[in-house]
């Protein structure tokens, strides 16, 4: 048996799963950013969506500064939600099918009038506490992964660059700490 | 906000359903994934961040030169361009300790709901109360100042 090049090896190790996926999805995420701002001229972010809708059942200042843009960003959310619906009633339930997609073994698939549904195997209180420090960091921080990630970076913005470098760094510290202390999944 | 274009909703909500297909078909939607890449276990999410940052960083570059002004709203083509100061290292790291904890970010969480995850309700309630907590404190520090400010 012939063993693989070297970096083919290194390659299958660093990426399983392929690279396609994670590609295609990357570019349909630019391309939903491009199109609202071809269209508006709005770089759109995921994270305002938090404190913009709080502005409907709260009078603080700090709401209330959202109020413009309140209804535009729940359609926003609204489309997100449905497009990964769309995904899971195509891609995800095999009505269409693409050499592009890996689905991978990850969490629990169930099904659902003939859509397949997939549900995280992540424990409730990671989820919960981790989505409280993900809410007050990312409205500190003017930006979360979208905001900083996508709009930032793409618009070579130097606070976003050095917000998504915090961010990915404390990250990844803190996803190998919790791994190294048992925590799974 | 009466005067918005009538395409201006359906616009938005297009880009929101090419965006939220992404991150399902990305998997970025799951928190096992990006767990996966923060542990170093599968680094393909790289792939979703610098292709979507390099996508709509062209449209940042070459929209301004093609035209003046969006058509939908008749606003300039500008990049997204925060001031930078201590709070964007104090709420990254904070946002950094929550993504890492749990494997989710607001825009996945909301495809994720939509990819049939249940579960993720606890992320975004999460979110919505830790947004919540932040602007309570930073309103109440805000009216504070004002209250010292026009005492002196």
């Amino acid at each position: 048996m012939v063993a693989d090049p070297v970096p083919l090896q290194l390659t299958a190790e660093l990426f399983p799963n392929g690279i396609s996926r994670y590609a295609v999805g990357g570019l349909l995420v630019g391309l939903g950013t491009v199109v609202i701002y071809v269209g508006t001229g709005i770089p759109a972010g995921a994270s305002t969506f938090l404190e913009s809708t709080l502005s409907y059942v709260s009078g603080r200042s700090r709401f209330q500064r959202y109020v413009a843009s309140r209804d535009w960003r729940v359609v926003f959310t609204l489309g997100i939600v449905l497009g990964g619906l769309a995904f899971a009633a195509t891609v995800q339930s095999g009505v269409i099918t693409t050499p592009l997609y890996d689905a991978g073994t990850t969490g629990d698939l169930y099904e659902v009038g003939g859509v397949t549904l997939w549900a995280t195997a992540v424990q409730p209180w990671r989820l919960f506490l981790g989505g409280i420090l993900v809410g007050i960091g990312t409205r500190i921080g003017k930006g979360c992964t979208s905001g900083h990630g996508v709009c930032g970076v793409g618009s070579a913005s130097k606070t976003s660059i050095v917000g998504v470098l915090t961010f990915l760094t404390v990250a990844i510290a803190t996803a190998q700490i919790v791994a190294a202390l048992g925590v799974s999944p | 906000m009466a005067d918005r274009h009538p395409l201006f909703m359906p616009l938005v909500l297009v880009g929101g359903l090419i965006f939220g297909f992404g991150l399902g078909f990305s998997q970025m939607a799951r928190p096992e994934v990006v767990l996966h890449f923060l542990q170093f276990e599968d680094l393909g999410l790289l792939f979703v961040m610098f292709g979507a940052a390099i996508v709509s960083g062209i449209a940042f570059a070459v929209m301004p030169r093609l035209r003046d002004s969006a058509p939908l709203t008749g606003d300039r083509y500008e990049r997204r361009l925060k001031p930078f100061d201590r709070n964007v290292l104090i709420g990254g790291a904070i946002f950094g300790i929550g993504w890492g904890l749990s494997g989710i970010c607001p825009g996945a969480a909301y495809a994720s709901l939509g990819v049939g995850n249940v579960t993720i309700l606890w992320a975004l309630a999460g979110m919505f109360v830790g947004a919540y907590l932040q602007g309570v404190w930073r309103s109440t520090r805000a009216t504070t100042e004002l209250a010292a400010s026009d005492a002196d």
